[in-house]
């Protein structure tokens, strides 16, 4: 390269151009090496202070890792599908550990549904009830919060701001209140979850709104539609498709959310999760991650393929709204 | 305005078909959705018997909870001993030690109490005293029974038996729930005025408790001779028994927030403390006053606040350090799975089958194992927010590579540049500030994710927020704590944001 840079001798004013060219170009990569410093300085210091208040340390802990997963592997290699469906196992000794049957929810004299079968069902409901509330709430408050729609700024900044409380809530906060006034169960969950979907739909529902195209709302009001008919028939037609597609994907993380919720008090498959490694019971764990694991990937394909129904191919990704 | 005719009308409905004749499906979708939405909550409310739950729900402690998030509640019984009165206080009282709150007036009078005569501990030791004071005759009350006996026996030598002694003994307490509600007690007599209704009560002690009228609408008796219980809203309650009088007196705010009861510091105000600080003597000869009260501000039994704030720094952490593995595992491993750059479809379809993997296993469950793996702590949550996040990178990242413009890409390949040359300049800068944006929005929310998966063990602000929510007792301790986890996710969403939209501005400007 540098053989073919003939020296032409710069004139003045190219002197200068290059000169301030370097300059910036120097200040730029002392820039860049500085916050590249200030990352790696933070990093270490974080890794640093993660590792110093753990319970175990990393490379003390780091041998033992293994062990842990070899203590869940299952006696055998149908013990996974019995605890799944809660046949009887014939290691059965009386403890906990073995008791699969045990679980069964009878739904006629002799046709049941296996424990953990009954309690993802159970998650998902929390999952879609929280959905469906939550986006009618969502729907309710995002027209409110439109800058098109809504020319009172107080209301707007209200919607907002309150909107932005319930999305920043910390979720388990919420379900640890109400299970103070509940007691254990689904309920709790329920509200928790309901209250952050609220929030972050809310949020991405009325970015769409503000992105719609106003003609129609505008025919609507040279005809003299109100406020109401203008946002029914000159808006939600144009975003519902969006905020369907939304809410699927609210469900697929609701459906997670109300997992970790149920882990802590909520109920749930995630309860039988949390007890059933804590107590090292490797074939009923295995059995409920594979379960949680299989149906995470059906609602999300089921989503995925709904959504591209819904608003077409055109990319979604998670990281625009949410 | 012109009406039409049915011929007009029908010519308008000929020339709109798609909407005047609809199909069925067109017309009734929406209500029979609307519909099957409605039957299905019907079935949720049966299936989490939601109506139960709700009715059985304690919703009387809910409100006191709330309230115990601003404020605080100060608990002093008053218990009827024979002929005079005891004011006790719970050993952490907001007030500290032999706490002496202004809003509780006392009468003290000699009055004389038989006492069993080996006992003699704490109560005749005091007695001793008082029977001097009893030469002075009484202090200020009017109802104290008349001093008959002749003094106690000579305080050397305590004597064998049943013995009477005179001590000087609180006779009568005033307190002052708000400003226009108080408790009178007296032994054998309670009255209560709130507002401009009073009700008076009769005690038999250890016995019964029969008001003398009708009790007002804020006072409840479950039973006749049973406890009355009377609210002052939100400035407290009391419940008068027989054998004593248990009143809650709430007070706005968080007490005791800067320096707990056994500070020294205590109780001072800040000019006093500032002054004690920059010029005052030690207060512990080992260290500097200045030292001390940074000391007992971190160490403060109640809020805890260095543990609090550790906890915290544990949880940003977390999701920092987890977010930032994340990135760069998934960076190289997503030019592997995109299907232009890397044209092997096993590799690809390894690769993002990888990234369904780590995603689908619920950060919960990662959070569960590595909490068993390396024990409670941070080094659980970073793992298992990267686990979860290297799948969601990784799918998000390759997806942004599959749809890059190829021109610049082919403009470098054209010159003979070197297949990672080719990367670097024909499609770095493209994606750069997407992968960079789309890391800071998960960095933002995964602060939020830390704090969930903490409760279950993964460390950080989560396992404390869970923890003082199981007492019960603690919901000061929780706002506080939610207080804190509010701003940090509002600074650190206004970062995320603030960055976002510059990497935006930057790549739609180049």
């Amino acid at each position: 390269m540098t053989a073919t840079m003939t020296a032409t001798p710069l004139s003045e004013t190219g002197h200068l151009v290059e000169r301030h060219w370097r300059e910036l170009a120097g200040r730029r990569r002392m820039y860049t090496l500085l916050g590249f410093g200030v990352f790696i300085a933070a990093m270490t210091a974080s890794l640093w202070f993660a590792n110093e208040t753990n319970a175990g340390k990393f490379f003390d802990r780091l041998p033992y890792f293994f062990d842990f997963i070899s203590m869940l592997v299952p006696r055998d290699g149908w013990e996974v599908w019995r605890a799944m469906f809660d046949l009887p196992s014939p290691h059965f000794d009386g403890s906990l550990k073995f008791d699969y049957p045990e679980g069964r929810v009878y739904l006629t004299e002799t046709l049941y549904l296996p424990e953990y079968f009954y309690k993802m069902i159970e998650t998902l409901n929390i999952a879609a009830v929280s959905t469906l509330i939550g986006f009618g709430a969502g729907f309710l408050l995002c027209f409110l919060a439109a800058r098109n729609l809504v020319a009172n700024r107080w209301l707007r900044f209200f919607v907002r701001r309150f909107m932005e409380i319930l999305r920043a809530f910390p979720e388990i906060v919420i379900s640890g209140f109400f299970l103070a006034i509940f007691s254990l169960g689904a309920v709790p969950a329920m509200i928790a979850v309901t209250i952050h979907t609220i929030g972050a739909l809310g949020k991405m529902f009325f970015e769409v709104v503000e992105n719609a195209d106003m003609r129609p709302e505008e025919g609507l009001r040279a005809a003299g539609g109100n406020w109401t008919e203008r946002v029914w028939f000159g808006i939600v037609p144009q975003v519902l498709p969006n905020f369907l597609s939304y809410g699927l994907l609210r469900f697929e993380i609701n459906v997670r959310a109300s997992t970790i919720i149920g882990a802590v008090g909520g109920g749930g498959i995630g309860e039988a999760l949390r007890l059933s490694i804590s107590r090292g019971h490797e074939a009923k764990t295995l059995a409920i991650v594979l379960l949680l694991f299989t149906t995470i990937v059906v609602v999300d394909q089921f989503s995925a393929w709904m959504r591209k129904r819904l608003v077409g191919s055109q990319a979604f990704e998670f990281g625009r709204g949410a | 305005m012109a009406l039409l005719s049915a011929s007009e009308i029908g010519k308008v409905a000929a020339r709109h078909p798609a909407l005047f004749k609809r199909s069925f499906a067109q017309r009734f979708t929406g209500s029979l959705v609307a519909a099957g939405i409605a039957l299905y909550l019907v079935f949720a409310w049966w299936f989490f018997s939601i109506g139960t739950v709700l009715s059985n729900g304690n919703w009387d402690i809910a409100g006191n909870y709330l309230a115990d998030w601003v404020s605080y509640e100060v608990r002093p019984d008053v218990e009827f001993a024979e002929s005079h009165l005891v004011i006790s206080y719970p050993r952490f009282s907001p007030l500290g030690e032999n706490p002496q709150p202004g809003w509780v007036t006392t009468e003290r009078a000699v009055v004389e109490r038989v006492v069993n005569g080996p006992d003699t501990s704490k109560g005749s030791g005091g007695g001793q005293d008082s029977s001097f004071g009893s030469l002075l005759g009484p202090v200020g009350g009017d109802t104290a029974p008349a001093a008959e006996r002749e003094p106690a026996a000579t305080p050397e030598s305590p004597e064998r038996g049943p013995e009477t002694v005179r001590e000087e003994e609180i006779v009568r307490t005033v307190v002052e729930i708000g400003p226009t509600a108080a408790i009178d007690i007296r032994p054998g007599r309670v009255t209560v005025t709130r507002g401009t209704e009073i009700l008076d009560v009769d005690i038999v002690r250890n016995e019964s408790v029969i008001p003398r009228a009708p009790l007002p609408a804020w006072a409840q008796q479950r039973a006749t001779g049973g406890k009355i219980i009377v609210s002052f809203g939100f400035s407290g309650r009391a419940e008068i028994e027989s054998d004593e009088v248990k009143i809650r007196h709430r007070f706005w705010g968080w007490e005791n927030f800067v320096f707990d009861t056994n500070s020294p510091f205590w109780g001072k105000s800040f000019g006093e403390v500032v002054s004690l600080i920059a010029a005052g003597p030690r207060l512990v000869p080992e260290i500097s006053n200045f030292a001390l009260a940074v000391n007992n501000i971190l160490y403060n039994a109640e809020w805890q606040h260095a543990d609090v704030w550790i906890k915290l720094l544990q949880t940003i952490v977390m999701a920092f350090v987890g977010t930032v593995f994340a990135s760069l595992l998934a960076f190289p491993l997503a030019f592997a799975a995109a299907r232009n750059i890397t044209p092997n479809f096993f590799a690809n379809q390894v690769f993002k089958r990888l990234f369904d993997f780590l995603r689908s296993v619920d950060m919960l469950i990662w959070a569960l194992f590595f909490t068993r793996a390396f024990g409670p702590g941070p080094l659980a949550g970073i793992s298992a927010i990267f686990f979860t996040d290297t799948g969601t990178f990784g799918k998000l990242y390759s997806e942004t590579l599959e749809n890059i413009d190829d021109k610049q890409r082919e403009g470098v390949r054209s010159v003979g540049a070197a297949p990672a040359v080719v990367q670097r300049y024909g499609v770095l800068p493209q994606v750069l500030p997407v992968f960079l944006s789309q890391s800071l929005y998960f960095w933002e929310s995964n602060t939020r994710s830390a704090t969930i998966i903490g409760a279950v063990g993964a460390g950080g602000i989560g396992l404390k927020l869970w923890e003082a929510m199981r007492t019960n007792q603690d919901w000061e301790n929780v706002a506080y704590m939610v207080v804190l986890i509010l701003i940090v996710v509002f600074v650190f969403d206004n970062i995320s944001n603030f960055f976002r939209q510059r990497l935006m501005e930057g790549s739609s400007r180049s």
